[in-house]
This record gives C-alpha cells, structure tokens and sequence, in this order.
C-alpha cells in the first residue's frame, strides 16, 4: 500500500482485495441495534421501506376483504357504516399514501444509485430521516384506526363533510397529519433522487444512456417535487379550518367548498402518474431483459415519459366533471385528458416493437408485463371513456371508476411492481424467488383480479354508487356482488401465495449470482447483494446497455479515496467526472429528528401550541444532525 | 307486544321495498339516451382497439421465430408501424373528443324549460320545493319528484350541509349539489314511470340510504298531482287518526316536520303534509305502510344508523295512533 502526497489512501494503490476490505470498513455500518437505527446505507433503508409498504399493502388488502364481506349480500350487518367509512377511507389512504407512493419511490432508493453507478445515495441521513417520518405517519394512521379514531370522509376528505361542523372528533385531523407524514417523506425522497440522477452517475452516463427506470423515476421525482405542495397546502388549511378556526372552505364566511378540490386534485391526478410512471421503467426494464433487446425507441420513451408528466398537471378538472363547473372548460379537460392516451399509446406501441423483434422468455417478471399489458390496456381505454365529460357524468362516483382504477393501478402499477420484485428479488436479497411459485401467483392474481373488478364496470353502469356500506334487495346488484366477494378469495389467495414465496426465498431460496437474468444494466455488474460500498470500482459507461456491449471486463474510474466515504459528482448532462465528494457516515440523529418531528406533528393534532414548542426539540435535533463531528467526512 | 307486531310488519315491507328502475343502460329520458348512445359508441370502439392490441401482443409473443439466426427486423419497418399506430391513436381520440363535446352539447339546458323544481340535499334526504303561480300556491314535498312527460324540467340544485350528488341514471346523468353554489341540470322523461336514483357524492353515515323517486305521469296526471299537494292536509277522519293528529301536536314531532293546516311547522325534516301519498319513507329506505310508518317512528336508528332523526319516547297507542295519522295524509 502506498498513501498519496497528501496522505489520503485511494484506491490506485490497492489491489482488488485490499481494496474491497478497506472499502468495507469505510462503508459498513456498525453491527446490532445501534447500526440498524444510524446507517444510512440506501440499500438497507430502501428495503425498509419496501417491506413497510408491502405490509401496508397486505393491511390495506385485509381492508378490501372486509369491505367484500360486507358487499356480499344486500343489507347485510357485518360492518356498520361507522366502521365501513373509516375501513374504506383507509383502505384508499393506506394504498395510496403508504403503499404505491412509497414503494416505488423506495425501489428507486434501493435501484436508482445502484444503475447509475454510485456507492450511496445523495443525501443520505435526509433518506434515512424520511423513512422514520414515513413510519411514524403510517402508523398514526393504523393505531387511529385501531382505537376507532380511523379517518371516515373519504381518501380524497371533502369539504365540508372533513370540515368542523361535520367531521366530528379527531378523524379527519389523523388524516390530514398523515398527509403530512407522507408528503414530507416523498419530497424528501424525490429530492434525492434527482440530485443522485443529475449529480452522482458514473462517468460517461451521459444523459441519453440513463436506464429507462432512472428516467421514469427523474420524472416521476419532478412530478412529487411539483404536485406534494398543493396537498400539503390543502391539508394544512383543513387543519386550520379545524382547530383554529379559519375560513378557508366555509362557503357562509367567504370560503368556498371547491377550492379543496382544486388543490386536491391538482395533486391527486398527478399521484396517479407519481404511481403509474415509475412502473412504466420497471416495464421498460423487465421487456428489454426478457426479449434480449433494448427497447425499440429509446428516444420515442423518454419523451413519452416526459410527456405524460407535463400532461398530467393539466387534467385535474376530470374528477369534477359533475361539480357545476362551466361546460366549455370541462370540454377542455376531456381533450387534455383524452390527449395523454397519445404518450401512454407511444409506450404500449414501443414494447410490443420491443417483443415482437426480441426473443421472448417466459419467467415469471416477464409474465406479470404480459399481465400488465392484458390489464392495462383496458384500463386506460376506460379512462378515455371517463375523460368525455357526457360519459363520465353517468359513471363518476359509481363502480364503473372504482373498477377503472383498479385496473389502472393494479394493472399499472401493481402488475410491473409484482414483476420487478421477482426480478430484483436477487439482487434485493442474494437469493432467487420460486419460479413455480411465481407462475402460481401471477396465474392466481391474474384471474382473481379480472374476476373480481371486471364485473365493477357493469355494477357502476347499472347504477350502483361508490362508497355506501350497503343495498337494497331489491336492487339488481347481489348477483354480481356475490361473485365479486368470491372472486376477492382468488385474489387474496394469490397474495397470499406472494408473500409466503417471499419470505421463504428470501430465507432459503437458491442462491443468485451478479447477473441471473443477463441483463444489461449496472445494477447487475457488482454481487447479489451488493456490498456496503455498491461497487469496488466505479464503472464507466460508454453505451445505453453497458453489460450486454461489453462482455469483457468494464472499464472503471480509479483515484478515489478509501479512507473515508467518497463518490464521485459528474456533469449534468454529459456524466463528465468533476469532484471527488465525501459521503456523510452513519448517524442517529435523522432518527431522532424524526422523533420530534413526530411528536410536534401529533401533538399539533390537538393544540395550535405544538407549533411553537414542539419545534424546539426539532430545532435540537437538527443542530445535532448538521453539528461537526471531526469525522474524515466532515473534514472534508 | 302490538307496537312490536307492528315493528315487524315494518320490517316485512322492507324486504319486498320500492321497486324502480337506475341504470344507464336503460335510459327513458332524452339526456339518458343521447348518453347512453355516447357509451355504446365509445365502448365499442374501445373494445376494438384492445383486441388488436392483444392480437398483436399474442402474435408478437408466440410468431414463429427462425431457429438459427433471425433475421433482423428492420427498423424503418418498426418505426413505421410504431407512427402509424400513433397517428391511429389521435385520430381516434380525436373523434372520441368531438363526438364527446356534441354530445355535452345536446344534453345541456334548454333556454326555456317547461317547469323548474327547486332540490335541496341534507344528510340524507332531498327537500322538494316546488314554486307557486296563479293558479295554486308553492309547497314543499320530499324523496320524490313528479314531473310531466316529454318537458323540460329544470332541478335548480342546492345543499343546506354537505356536498350530494343526484343521480337518476335512466333519465339523466349526475350532478352535484354543493353548499354555497347553485347547479341545475335538465330531467326529461319519454316514458310515464318510476325512475329510481339516489345520492352518489359521499356525504357521510347514511349516504347508502339516500334515495329519491322521480315519477313521470302524464300532464294532466302531473297537474292533478300539483293541485292535491298544494292543499293543507286532510282533517282525519277514522278515530285512530285523529287521536294520532293530537298526539303528532303534542309530542316533539312538530318541532321538525310541518304539516300544512296544523300547528306543525318545523323545517329541520320533511314536510309530512302528504306523506301518505308518497310511495317511500326514509328517502327510498321501504314503502309508506302503516307498519313501516310505525317501524320507521319507533326505532328510527334502527333502521337508517346515525340518521337525524330522534327515538321519540311513544306508547304503543300513541304509535298507532300517529301511524294512522301519517297513512291518511294523502
């Protein structure tokens, strides 16, 4: 070994053993409790967050069953529609903000720095502090829930039903405090991510060889850092509204009832695509892996990608196509809403060119896009119905747009996720999920949901609306009621096949190597999982599939340092090397700044006083966060 | 024991309940139908596309791929195909876009239309106001609106709490009724009938059981309806009724629901005037019987949880009594 000039340890001076152990040192977070509360290692919290969402996911399925037993049959009384509006508006909520949102983004937490090429990833004690803030939000939400304080005015909670003189007791202040929760988690997240995009990729990444995952999730970054504000605007006047007073939606003092759904859907749509987006990558990846091609129209996809973020800001009037709002206007919504079936079609169109030139191989990641294309595609083309204002004013807020989500979400969005769990589930965990099981559960999944939501289409033209805990008999509608209840059972068994082959592999399953799959992205260049530091050398990249164009050895960056934590910053557009840049080590303190965050937050639930003083012990533990601590990283 | 006879019978009815008819699909009013034809149209179309789409996914996952070396697609043939597609695509949304817009077009509000019913929604009913003219003065009835066949009918449509939706799928499509605004939509029915609907915005507890009747008769059967509804009510005639007209007075039911020509004048619930000749109670919950009427009086959350309306404390005989009452007030 020999030190530099200056003293510094880089790892030109090491061979590749050397190199690796020292690398662990630097990288590695301590052992037991203590390191599992300070690391900032985006792997392990990217998993964190993947397996907290994947249980609100299973949570908010029990949900979904209970609404289904209660659905069965006509006037039925399992439920009571106290429980039943807290169960569905949780369901929606749960889904929405504690499963879809997050998981995506934790994909990118765990995948985004691993495909561009870097060792942690920007920001990383802010990652870390927003996992906690995700925790804490989730589960204010489920203990509400569990005391009987669950939220009961919908996931969307309109005005004034969520408002003072309606929205009795603490309900609708639990949900509007777990938007908060959520959305300063989310924007923490897509913070990171853009600046690891832009920022920290490997050398000769220049932006047109970004993976199409890495695009999807820069998007859908910009998306959150664009559409959160609105929400958290929204939250935060209902909150006003409801514990001091203020006027903001009360029609009598000048308010007005609209205005939340302005605010709300001018996020609220673009949450759909913040879900829908990041999916669209895990297609992109997944077709280009299992057809042994890359993606016809590299090009033709990004700019759809972009596309559809710039579009869906301008389509949030199509949820109130029935709240009175001037005809012409609406008339422009519907074109605006229809318009983004072009992107989503260029996308549709791109991969079956990818399938139809490549060579398809069925394993079970490639089977859930398949399943994915089956399902939504019909949903999307029952969004084009939705979109025509005439059309809509007969299905809004029946089960023909409850079965449209599904399939857009579940189809959209669940379907790839699914995918990609196989797909990645290596890499995640070093080990390989069941191949016969995972036919089981997509054939499983595949049927119960068609069995299950298609019939909704029917139901909602039929005249039966969302959200009532129960029907009359002599409605026309326990047939189908009946056999959607019963098809849920397929559904949920299927889930419940998922998670058993998920933790059975992840505990036993045979062992992967770097690249199972071959595919082509930097992901797959270092082991399966990698190790604390991502990559002993960190490559360098001179094409779109850099796996698949270099069958030899890639060629890596060298002159970084070992004795600290050190990454490399590079140029916007053209990945051009431009610093060495130290990584912050390990750390308590975003937990504990999570802490006190937590307890302003709730307490402020109750009284406009937890503003001034619970930011005290938030002040505190910031000031320990950023303090200098004379560590190699600091000193820097 | 004869009030929980009674009770029992009310819930008897509630099994065989109102009948009526709300879906889109069979739409008996002029608005319902140019919609009804939009779906179709657009359904079809939709129905196409995603066949070809999966036909061509079925073909591009199992064609025949040559053993040894494929021949390389070309490309330009790709990316023709891709445009083409695309350009498939605005074209059909496009014409799904104009065809949306005439149809917004013809369903809209007619400058003049031949009568307009004022609706007010309430968690979880809808108050029916009808205005006065010359010839018969203004009243109030609820849960159930009478319109003539083949006219116009504008519904100006208002909120005293939260926000509602009315929805009568075979004659119309929905709109909201939002505090502090003021929305109308036009209802027009072909076809004598009952058309059922019932709120579709989420407002709260009892938004299940939200319901209301349009009925469409015949004009001059229409005209007859008005007039009757716009007389006070009937002086009872049987013993059993008109102890119940004594005690609906005297006991706190007057406080909320009027009855025009009595004392009764409270506005917090419906008109009770002509109950009697309303085919539902509870908004559409079950049929006006005299066993409903008193299942409904004696054990209100029972039967709709979480409604407004108080257990007033009764006697069997007084509930009887003032279920007789209801029942005459045709």
């Amino acid at each position: 070994m020999t030190r530099s000039k200056d003293g510094e340890l880089r790892d030109t001076a090491l061979s590749d053993r050397e190199l690796k152990r020292a690398l662990a040192v630097t990288w590695s977070a301590p052992p037991g409790l203590w390191g599992a509360l300070s690391t900032v290692d985006h792997k392990v919290i990217g998993r964190r967050y993947v397996a907290t969402a994947f249980v609100f996911l299973a949570l908010g399925g029990v949900l979904s069953m209970l609404m289904r037993l209660q659905l069965a049959q006509p006037e039925a009384r399992f439920i009571g529609p106290d429980r039943y509006n807290q169960i569905f508006t949780m369901h929606g909520s749960n889904m929405m903000f504690l499963f879809a949102v997050p998981v995506m983004q934790a994909m990118a937490i765990y995948f985004v720095p691993l495909m561009v090429g870097t060792r942690n990833i920007a920001f990383p004690r802010l990652n870390a502090f927003s996992y906690w803030i995700y925790l804490a939000g989730g589960l204010l939400l489920w203990i509400a829930f569990v005391v009987d304080t669950g939220p009961d005015v919908g996931w969307f909670a309109y005005v004034p039903l969520s408002g003072p003189q309606y929205g009795a007791g603490k309900r609708a202040d639990v949900w509007a405090q777990m938007i908060t929760f959520t959305e300063v988690s989310a924007l923490a997240i897509a913070v990171e991510i853009v600046v690891t995009v832009f920022k920290q990729r490997a050398p000769g990444m220049s932006l047109d060889r970004l993976p199409l995952f890495v695009w999807s999730m820069v998007v859908t970054s910009f998306l959150v850092i664009m559409a959160m504000p609105a929400i958290m605007i929204a939250s935060t006047s209902l909150i006003l509204d409801r514990l001091v007073g203020t006027h903001f939606f009360n029609p009598a003092e000048g308010g007005d009832a609209l205005l939340w759904q302005h605010l709300f859907w001018f996020f609220g749509h673009p949450e759909v695509y913040i879900i829908f987006l990041p999916a669209v990558g895990m297609v992109s990846t997944i077709v280009a892996t299992f057809t042994g091609r890359p993606v016809f129209g590299y090009l033709a996809t990004v700019m759809a990608l972009i596309a559809t973020g710039i579009l869906a800001f301008g389509l949030w009037v199509h949820h109130m196509f029935v709240a009175g709002l001037p005809r012409l206007g609406e008339s422009f919504f519907t074109a605006s809403s229809m318009a983004i079936a072009v992107p989503a079609g260029l996308q549709i169109f791109c991969w079956l060119a990818t399938i139809w030139a490549g060579r398809p191989v069925f394993k079970t990641p490639f089977l859930f896009v398949i399943g994915f294309m089956v399902i939504f595609v019909i949903g999307g083309l029952t969004g084009v119905m939705v979109a025509s204002v005439p059309f809509d004013t007969q299905v809004h807020d029946t089960y023909f747009v409850v079965a449209h989500f599904h399939y857009v979400l579940v189809g959209g969005a669940v379907f790839p996720l699914l995918g990609a769990i196989y797909y990645w589930f290596p890499k995640l965990t070093g080990r390989t999920m069941s191949e016969p099981f995972g036919r089981w559960v997509f054939g499983l999944i595949f049927v119960g949901f068609n069995l299950t939501f298609f019939p909704m289409h029917i139901l909602g033209l039929q005249g039966m609306p969302r959200r009532i805990y129960t029907y009359q008999p002599e409605m026309p509608w326990s047939g189908l009621n009946m056999f959607i209840s019963l098809s849920a059972i397929i559904l949920a068994a299927g889930f419940l096949l998922f998670f058993i082959d998920a933790i059975r592999s992840a505990r036993s399953g045979a062992v992967a190597t770097a690249n199972p799959w071959g595919a082509s992205t930097l992901e797959w260049a270092t082991a399966s999982p990698p190790p604390p530091y991502n990559f002993a050398r960190l490559p360098v990249v001179d094409s779109r599939e850099p796996l698949w164009t270099e069958p030899a050895e890639l060629r890596v960056a060298a002159g970084l340092g070992v004795d600290r934590r050190e990454l490399l910053i590079t140029s916007v557009a053209e990945a051009v090397p431009e610093a060495r840049e130290s990584s912050v080590g390990n750390s308590i303190w975003p937990l504990l700044a999570a802490l006190a965050t937590t307890v302003a937050l709730v307490w402020s639930i109750f009284s406009p006083w937890a503003v001034v003083w619970g930011s005290i012990p938030v002040a505190v533990s910031l000031i320990g966060w950023f303090w200098p601590k004379g560590v190699p990283e600091d000193e820097s | 024991m004869k009030a929980a006879r009674v009770v029992a019978l009310g819930l008897g009815a509630i099994a065989c309940g109102c009948s009526g008819n709300q879906s889109a699909l069979h739409p008996y009013g002029a608005p319902a139908i140019h919609v009804e034809h939009l779906i179709v149209g657009i359904v079809a179309l939709c129905t196409v596309v995603w066949v070809l789409v999966m036909a061509t996914l079925g073909a591009a996952l199992w064609r025949r791929r040559q053993k040894k070396v494929e021949t390389e697609i070309s490309q330009q043939w790709l990316t023709m195909t891709v445009t083409a597609a695309l350009a498939l695509t605005v074209i059909l949304i496009a014409g799904m876009t104009i065809a949306s817009f005439y149809t917004t077009r013809a369903i809209g509000l007619p400058a003049k239309a031949a009568l307009t019913i004022t609706l007010k929604a309430q968690q979880w009913w809808w108050q029916v106001t009808y205005a006065g003219s010359a010839a018969m003065p203004g009243f109030q009835t609820a849960n159930e609106i009478h319109i003539p066949v083949g006219q116009d009918v504008q519904i100006l449509l208002e909120s005293a709490d939260v926000i509602h939706s009315f929805w009568v799928p075979s004659l119309a499509g929905k709109q909201d009724l939002v505090p502090g605004r003021s929305n109308s939509l036009l209802l027009r029915a072909e076809k004598p009938g009952v058309y059922r609907g019932q709120c579709a915005e989420f407002c709260g507890l009892q938004h299940s059981h939200m319901a209301v009747l349009v009925i469409a008769e015949a004009p001059a059967d229409y005209t007859r309806w008005a007039v009757s509804q716009s007389a006070d009510a009937i002086m009872p005639a049987g013993p059993d009724a008109a102890a119940g007209r004594t005690a609906f007075l005297a006991k706190p039911c007057a406080a909320c629901h009027t009855v025009r020509g009595t004392a009764a004048t409270g506005t917090s619930g419906p008109d009770l005037t002509h109950v009697g000749s309303r085919q539902t109670i509870a908004a559409g919950l079950v049929e006006t019987t005299r066993g409903s009427l008193a299942a409904w009086i004696a054990d209100p959350q029972t039967l709709k949880p979480g409604n407004n309306m108080p257990m007033v404390p009764l006697t069997s005989f007084e509930l009887q009594d003032i279920s007789a009452y209801m029942e005459s007030l045709k």
